[in-house]
């Protein structure tokens, strides 16, 4: 690691694939800061990220969803010494059908996955855009791609933040800063844990790690992860709607 | 010392916290099987991120008896639990603090040995023993109190934990070293995971010099010849194993025995290129036949080889990590495998006498390993090492036919005093358990109520 250690700032630290992306930059000697609710939790990781050889960790317990982006982000640049990326990967899946019965549990789902967001999406662009570097990774989702029946408000509120993530890459291009959205299909995590049969389309949280901390060094605005979710997304969101309304997804 | 139980702390972040309370705990899974992959009982499984949801799980009133799991690298029931839930501890699998002046490792129960390894390696620092496979969870390591190569050297996995952390089934977190705490911390390793959750364990490692092996192989064609050469193999060689040819009942096999070289850099390995078996083969691939054929050929292969080679690490220690899944190899039936040790006085007969009843059975067995145990004692209650050899040998699944040879070797292990490996079973009766372990009923009076496994279910009626 000749290169000065990368300074990063992991929003929903505690998510599985935010740690195992905070792994891989740990064994480069990287300095993170981890953002999350569970001070316990995140006292773990970082424990973790030092053996494994972080130069540095900083722990900000908040919540993402309803704390200052802004002010927040620059005080941890401060603590960094300074800001080479932040990994937005924190986010709620929702249970649809409550979704549809409840606007305020919708509310509150989009205040989640998209409003606040776009506020650290915004504050992160503000910040590369100055100093003419950095890399905005925002985990979105195929969900995103096309609205079905079984998750579309999660699918909604992530397609709102495909968007945004895109303009903020077109507006950074002339800096040379940059904006990537991964589009995660199915990952063995957490979130997923109750879904009992895991076929081969199933990712574990490990690819997406590697997926991630390339997409921070270089590529284009939109990862697939595993990479084969562009073919399948394309197929599925060229379906004509006749025959896709008549299909259980 | 006893910790409280953080109280559970509510988040709206799933992502971060797993399934919401609305949803069952632990979901019924149909894939989770031991290595041996004989039982096919569905399993009512959790897979945790993190300590602070344990609590929850552990109290689960849905299922009242638990059982914490690794990678299910033991062969039989042990690492079951169809009557009550599975705890999957591979999710807590954060380093917590290694101190590279001193070798002290502290881990939470699911970091693999292949993790620590990969950690600790370019430090100069090696494992202070391993088992055949680098896929078992520090968790499982104290567990099964496993052994390795160097046994006559180091003793077992067990004897360099200098502490662990519990959760027992009552919510209580308990820190068990040899000295806090001891009767507990005896049950516990070697314990099958029925004195409570283990959440942490804290190990000396051992230093090496480099990550390379200095590995001699010596073909040997008579039990007489492998005994001399374990004999005179103890002062001189750090690790010591041989692979015996069970088609054959002469004795046949090869021995190695290696020291680690003095220098030659400390590359960790890496586990992302691996190979894996795809499928389960045909139940007719492992028969007398082909077995009879691979043995010949791994015999000739090694008598041609044999001299003094370089291996790195994971080429010494871990051969059959190199293909991921090899227990497919044997079918939907699966196989069953039999370790037993025979202790000094009565190994020679009962050596014998176990290789004549294999060949005689014709039940093909290509994996059958033979190696001498140290004095060292093991520290836990049920621990399986003692001063004595062992052998363990892998058998397709044949259903009663090999149920039965087994008993047959069952007879001459307790004619010889001899004892079974747990973490190797999933057949073995009550008073064979009893006998091979004198100190189960103290083991028992320390075993927690919340726990329980298929295998004790069954060894302790």
């Amino acid at each position: 690691m000749n290169a000065a250690p990368k300074r990063i700032v992991i929003l929903g630290a505690a998510s599985a694939m935010a740690e195992v992306a905070g792994r891989l930059w740990a064994a480069e000697g990287a300095r993170l800061a981890l953002v999350g609710r569970n001070a316990d939790r995140l006292e773990a990781i970082a424990a973790d990220l030092r053996v494994r050889g972080a130069a540095a960790v900083e722990i900000e317990v908040a919540d993402c969803a309803s704390v200052d982006a802004t002010s927040t982000l620059d005080a941890l640049a401060q603590r960094l010494g300074g800001l080479d990326v932040v990994l937005l990967a924190y986010g709620v899946p929702g249970d649809q059908s409550q979704l549809e019965r409840d606007p305020a549990a919708t509310a509150d789902l989009l205040q989640t996955n998209f409003v606040s967001a776009a506020a650290w999406c915004l504050a992160a662009a503000d910040c590369f855009e100055r100093q003419r570097s950095g890399a905005l990774v925002v985990i979105g989702s195929v969900a995103g791609d096309r609205g079905r029946a079984s998750n579309y408000v999660y699918g909604a509120s992530k397609a709102g933040l495909a968007t945004l993530v895109e303009g903020v890459a077109h507006r950074l291009a002339k800096s040379g800063a940059r904006a990537v959205l991964i589009k995660p299909g199915f990952v063995d995590t957490p979130m997923t844990a109750h879904i009992a049969k895991k076929g081969p389309l199933w990712a574990q949280p490990e690819a997406l790690g590697q997926t991630i901390v390339k997409a921070a060094n270089k590529g284009g605005p939109v990862a697939y992860a595993p990479f084969y979710w562009r073919g399948i997304m394309a197929v599925i969101r060229n379906v004509p709607a006749p025959i896709f309304h008549r299909m259980n997804l | 010392m006893t910790e409280t139980e953080p109280l559970p702390r509510r988040s709206a972040h799933e992502v971060e916290t797993g399934p919401s309370a609305t949803r069952q705990r632990f979901v019924e899974r149909g894939d989770i099987v031991a290595w041996g992959r004989v039982d096919r009982r569905p399993q009512h499984w959790a897979r945790p991120q993190f300590r602070d949801e344990l609590g929850d799980l552990i109290r689960d009133p849905a299922w009242p008896e638990k059982l914490a799991i690794g990678l299910r690298r033991s062969y039989g029931d042990s690492c079951l639990n169809s009557g009550g839930a599975l705890v999957d501890m591979t999710g807590l699998d954060r380093l917590i603090a290694f101190d590279p002046l001193s070798g002290r490792l502290r881990g939470e129960a699911g970091v693999s040995l292949s993790e620590a390894i990969r950690h600790i390696v370019p430090h100069g620092w090696f494992l202070p023993t391993t088992p055949g496979t680098r896929f078992v969870t520090l968790g499982g390591a104290v567990a099964n109190d496993v052994h390795g190569k160097n046994h006559h050297m180091a003793g077992t996995f067990g004897s360099s934990v200098t502490a662990l952390g519990l959760l027992r089934g009552d919510g209580s977190r308990v820190m068990a070293t040899p000295t806090t705490e001891p009767d507990l911390f005896r049950a516990t390793i070697g314990g099958l995971g029925l004195t409570g959750v283990i959440e942490w364990v804290e190990f000396a490692l051992a230093p090496i010099p480099s990550g390379l092996l200095d590995v001699e192989i010596a073909p040997f064609e008579t039990l007489e010849a492998f005994w001399s050469l374990a004999a005179e193999s103890v002062g001189s060689h750090a690790h010591t194993v041989a692979w015996i040819d069970c088609a054959t009942s002469g004795g046949r096999g090869v021995f190695t025995r290696a020291n680690w070289v003095p220098a030659g850099g400390l590359a960790p390995h890496n586990d992302r290129s691996l190979r894996a078996i795809p499928f389960e083969f045909p139940g007719f691939a492992l028969n007398r036949l082909s077995v009879g054929a691979f043995n010949e050929f791994y015999y000739r292969l090694h008598k041609m080889k044999a001299a003094r080679q370089r291996q790195d690490y994971q080429t010494y220690f871990y051969p059959l990590d190199s293909i991921r899944s090899w227990n497919r190899l044997y079918g939907v039936r699966g196989m069953r495998q039999y370790q037993c040790v025979i202790p000094w006085g009565e190994e020679r007969v009962a050596l014998s006498a176990l290789l004549a009843e294999i060949a005689r059975a014709g039940q093909a067995s290509f994996l059958a390993v033979l190696k001498t145990f140290g004095d060292k004692s093991s520290p836990g209650l049920l621990s399986f090492p003692r001063p004595g050899t062992t052998l363990a040998l892998d058998f397709p699944n044949r259903g009663e036919r090999t149920l039965s040879l087994m008993g047959r070797l069952d007879a001459i292990v307790r004619e010889a005093k001899g004892a079974l490996y747990p973490a190797k079973d999933g057949r073995m009766p009550g008073d064979m358990f009893r006998l091979s372990f004198p100190q189960w009923e103290t083991f028992a009076r320390l075993k927690d109520p919340a726990m329980n496994s298929d295998f004790w279910r069954r060894v302790s009626q």
